[in-house]
């Protein structure tokens, strides 16, 4: 039995620059069940961050605004609540955790402040409780010696420690969503290794559900079980992820799973690589965003924006033309 | 390709920064970024030079075209000893080996046109005068796949795809036969990784080029060299072909490494183990004694902190720094 956790519709944000209004995200519609982990994927500017952030209304608003769309959490509307409201399921009920830990910690704080401070704020625990809460969590994220290192500071430890603590954190009240944005970007190989392995093993103790967003394919694969692809400010594919990797469907998916070098492959292939680049979004599109990069591209692609729709069970994709045959969908 | 012969030569190299500190500047320690390492690169040949930040993988790219002044070892380019070349003979020399960067937004001088820089090696070296730089610029421009006509343009009218285009023309306008591609493709989105590399295997076939290749993306290495070289923390703990390394790695490192590389198909996670490396790589300025490994390796031995193991060839083009490599604690994958 899957219970639905966040219900995101219609949901749209624009940002307002000197060169005009930037179309950032242009309708994007998903479900979150709980203890599911969801990994949405994309390239950088295809409005991926941008959707996950503006759900919890962290958007500098202006220059950036919500336009439309509603996110239900739990029978509440995230983007009708008022800025106190807000506040209080950030952190609590929805923690996100982002790229870079070290310009997400204070440089001034301890530590053992910045982990304090949520559990205080959030939980109402005193300074003890807090003190003793923090040191549990560190333990929980794998950092040594926990107590001693309360009281150092963020530029004592290395990356791949201060995106423990970062998770740390964003786990100290227990969250029900954790959206994580490119949390392992900033890291080397063997310590995202680490970062990922951390994540999987909390998610089966504490039962949270995720959001994981990255550009890494191979990082999606290992954590997602669904996974939702980002383009022009659309989803324009999501399935369950082994149906993604098996079938992808949409020619851009199909692309950017084919661009990635096998591991195991012996000869030397050419890659397959998709020509052009992602578009400028200073217009809502009205045709595929895809389309001038599509090699299957109709008549219709240039006309019309396709919708998200079902083709089998739970696997959705924003396309005219059925990739498989080759012509244009009924 | 002729088999064999060998370009670019590389003989226990090192390069320690030196660490200052207090009032007097006094020299306290240094940074040992490049600790003696040796390898050969033929002539067509990629080689590929992976491992974690600060393994000091770029630090050696740059120290072997002589952009730091090496403290230890030897680079010979075609028998010629670069860091014995005077300064004049260093810099002719430098129409032979380029380097391609990393930033494709750092690298490129905002306020130049794409033609300027494109035609500044043409112009410093005088390969070319008057009309001949711009037919030379066309030419280039057409090599990497830029449309000439957005010759007047600056760089900041392009996409990070097209600038990494523009630093690739910059350096074969003197038809280099060695470079040096230092993280190309880091900076760019995944759907532009693939033509850059294209790219390089499509210039590589037609302008005969040697490339070492650095980066941190095991599998996009992997796709683009002949041979490959494993650093960490200064040294090069494994150097084999590239199936032969992927396929059955010696050092431990080598295994840990390989084993972390996220792979973009979920059923491979069902099957696959995971070595997971304990802890973080140690500071290069003080670097753990005997096997720069040892602290996090699953399989060290007290021994292992006594001397540092000789990078030998364990098998015909296989070479590995590791006591361990014929151990039976070392199992093979």
């Amino acid at each position: 039995m899957t219970i639905e956790i966040l219900n995101v519709k219609g949901l749209e944000t624009q940002f307002k620059t000197p060169e005009g209004i930037v179309h950032a995200v242009n309708g994007v519609d998903f479900k979150l069940n709980e203890s599911e982990t969801l990994g949405v994927v994309g390239e950088s500017g295809c409005g991926k961050s941008v959707s996950m952030l503006s759900i919890l209304k962290l958007i500098p608003q202006p220059p950036g605004k919500i336009v439309a769309g509603n996110a239900m959490f739990k029978e509440q509307d995230l983007l009708q609540m008022s800025n106190e409201e807000i506040r209080h399921v950030r952190g609590g009920q929805i923690s996100m955790i982002f790229q870079d830990p070290m310009t997400s910690l204070n440089p001034v704080m301890t530590i053992g402040k910045q982990l304090a401070e949520p559990l205080m704020l959030h939980m109402g625990f005193n300074k003890e409780q807090a003190r003793d809460r923090s040191i549990e969590l560190l333990e929980l994220v794998g950092i040594p010696r926990a107590a001693d290192r309360l009281k150092d500071y963020p530029h004592q430890y290395s990356g791949g420690m201060r995106q423990r603590v970062m998770i740390a954190m964003a786990l100290s009240c227990a969250p029900q969503i954790l959206i994580a944005d490119e949390p392992t970007t900033a890291l080397d190989v063997t310590i995202q290794a680490q970062i990922v392995e951390l994540v999987i093993r909390l998610r089966e103790e504490l039962g949270m559900a995720i959001i994981w967003i990255t550009h890494d394919l191979g990082v999606v694969a290992s954590i997602a079980h669904r996974v939702a692809v980002m383009y022009g400010g659309f989803i324009i594919e999501e399935a369950p992820v082994k149906e993604l990797y098996a079938n992808p469907r949409h020619p851009y998916t199909i692309g950017l799973i084919g661009s990635l070098p096998q591991i195991q492959e012996q000869g030397r292939k050419r890659l397959y690589s998709i020509e052009g680049m992602p578009p400028m979004l200073y217009q809502k599109p009205r045709s595929c965003p895809f389309s001038p990069r599509c090699r299957w591209v109709k008549e219709r692609c240039r006309n019309e924006n396709p919708l998200l729709e079902s083709i089998n069970d739970g696997h959705k994709v924003a396309c005219w033309v059925d990739t498989v045959t080759g012509s244009e969908r009924a | 390709m002729t088999e064999n012969e060998v370009l670019v030569r590389v003989e226990d190299l090192k390069m320690h920064f030196p660490i200052y500190r207090g009032v007097i500047q006094r020299q306290v320690g240094s940074v040992r970024a490049v600790d003696g390492i040796s390898f050969n690169i033929h002539r067509g040949e990629t080689l590929g030079l992976v491992g974690e930040s600060g393994c000091g993988k770029s630090t050696t790219g740059r120290t072997m075209l002589q952009l730091y002044k090496p403290t230890a070892g030897k680079v010979f380019f075609k028998d010629i000893e670069l860091s014995s070349l005077k300064n004049e003979q260093m810099r002719q020399m430098r129409k032979n080996v380029q380097m391609i960067f990393q930033d494709p937004y750092a690298s490129l001088n905002p306020r130049m046109t794409i033609r300027d820089i494109i035609a500044e090696p043409i112009v410093a070296f005088g390969t070319a005068s008057g009309k001949e730089i711009d037919d030379r610029v066309n030419e280039l421009m057409g090599l990497v796949k830029l449309d000439p006509d957005f010759m007047q343009r600056y760089p900041h009218e392009f996409s990070g795809g097209q600038r990494q285009r523009i630093g690739i023309a910059r350096a074969l306008a003197n038809n280099p036969s060695f470079i040096v591609c230092d993280e190309p493709i880091s900076a760019l989105d995944v759907s532009i990784q693939a033509q850059v590399i294209n790219l390089f295997e499509d210039l590589q076939k037609e302008l005969d080029l040697t490339y070492l290749f650095i980066a941190h993306d095991l599998s996009m290495v992997r796709h683009i060299s002949d041979r490959v070289a494993v650093m960490y923390l200064g040294i090069t703990v494994e150097l084999a072909d590239r199936n032969e390394i992927y396929s059955n790695p010696i050092h431990p490192y080598t295994k840990a490494l390989l084993s972390a590389i996220p792979v973009a198909d979920p059923s491979f996670y069902e099957t696959r183990e995971r070595i997971v490396l304990e802890g973080d790589v140690p500071s290069p300025a003080n670097p753990p004694s005997g096997c720069r490994f040892r602290t996090r390796c699953p399989i060290a031995e007290g021994y292992c902190a006594e001397s540092r193991p000789e990078f030998r060839e364990i098998m015909p083009g296989h070479f590995v720094e590791c006591f361990k490599a014929d151990h039976p604690d070392n199992k093979r994958r």
